[in-house]
């Protein structure tokens, strides 16, 4: 409850919320480029930096007073990760004979 | 954290929103906080299977989805996630204004906030009603006919993957409208609150984790915004 915690200067939000709608912009963008392959690497990318920024700076998560809340955060990626990752393992593989 | 800064009277043993089992403000705000990560975590894992399942099926049908995808307005997608992070920062400023004790400021980011997302869902009832109208709500009145460009060579489109993507599609942004719904009643009855006066710097959870779930749906149209509108689109 100290004064310096959780308290975002309001620049550094609007900055921020304008580097959020310009990232926005380049994933438009990028996706009529042809990259191949990498078209849905890039824009999964771009969304992955976006969720970040939102969760370390706006979610409060980066100086969080409390560990414990990282903790619970970085659990709550960890599962979702085992998720898709033990999921696509199964799908991605049957055709493998 | 710090006892250090404890100088605020707020943080007082006797504040009256302090509830009689826990020992002081600091410790009932990381209560409510942990509480609510746990929550969103909850929620994480619940969009989490749709977004499994959407990633399974993609992979399966490819061409089917890319060309499915291509039926979906860019414009409104892009301006959707515009309104939304524009949303965030409002909440962001809430928030401060919160902490802060701007009465005045808070209401008005909150009313913003559920303006802008009254938006959103206005712009989601469009995208919606033109779906009915080009028949591509999955049902038996769906239908899909076209081909997939794929550098030249034009593939024919199953209908019913089309079908299976329009599903996902309507799965996975009528659950994420369904939360936009449920924060735009949370975030009107705490203008509302905020008008009367119910925070102040030293209590302002409520807007805080609020604040937290709405963030986290925006998260979860960050990444529906290029999943679902941005198969494909540079052939």
């Amino acid at each position: 409850m100290s004064e310096h915690e959780h308290v975002t200067s309001r620049a550094f939000s609007i900055a921020l919320g304008i580097g959020l709608l310009v990232l926005t912009a380049i994933t438009v963008k990028a996706a009529f480029i042809n990259l191949g392959a990498f078209n849905p690497v890039v824009a999964l990318l771009i969304a992955t930096v976006k969720a970040t920024l939102v969760v370390l700076f706006f979610m409060h998560v980066k100086g969080a007073s409390e560990k414990l809340t990282s903790v619970v955060v970085i659990s709550g990626f960890f599962f979702l990760a085992i998720l898709l990752s033990l999921s696509l393992a199964d799908y991605l593989t049957r055709s493998w004979r | 954290m710090s006892d250090s800064h404890a100088t605020a009277v707020d943080t007082a043993e006797s504040h009256p929103q302090l509830r009689h089992h826990f020992a002081n403000m600091e410790q009932q705000k990381n209560t409510a906080s942990l509480g609510m990560w746990l929550f969103l975590v909850t929620e994480i894992m619940f969009f989490g299977g749709l977004f499994c399942a959407y990633l399974i099926y993609r992979l399966m049908h490819f061409n089917a989805f890319a060309a499915a995808s291509q039926q979906l307005d860019i414009k409104w997608g892009a301006f959707n996630t515009a309104v939304l992070l524009v949303s965030s920062v409002t909440v962001v400023l809430a928030v401060r204004a919160a902490q802060d004790g701007n009465r005045k400021q808070l209401v008005g980011y909150l009313v913003i906030t559920v303006l802008l997302g009254l938006t959103f869902l206005g712009v989601k009832a469009i995208e919606y009603k033109e779906k009915f109208e080009k028949h591509h709500v999955p049902g038996p009145t769906f239908a899909f006919t076209n081909t997939f460009d794929d550098n030249g060579k034009q593939i024919p489109v199953n209908p019913k993957e089309a079908e299976l993507f329009f599903s996902l599609y309507f799965a996975m942004t009528g659950m994420h409208a369904l939360h936009m719904i449920i924060g735009c009643g949370l975030f009107s009855v705490l203008a509302v609150l905020a008008w009367k006066g119910h925070y102040s710097p030293g209590y302002y959870t409520p807007i805080e984790n609020a604040g937290l779930y709405w963030h986290l749906v925006d998260i979860i149209w960050i990444y529906l915004f290029p999943l679902l509108y941005l198969i494909s689109r540079h052939s």
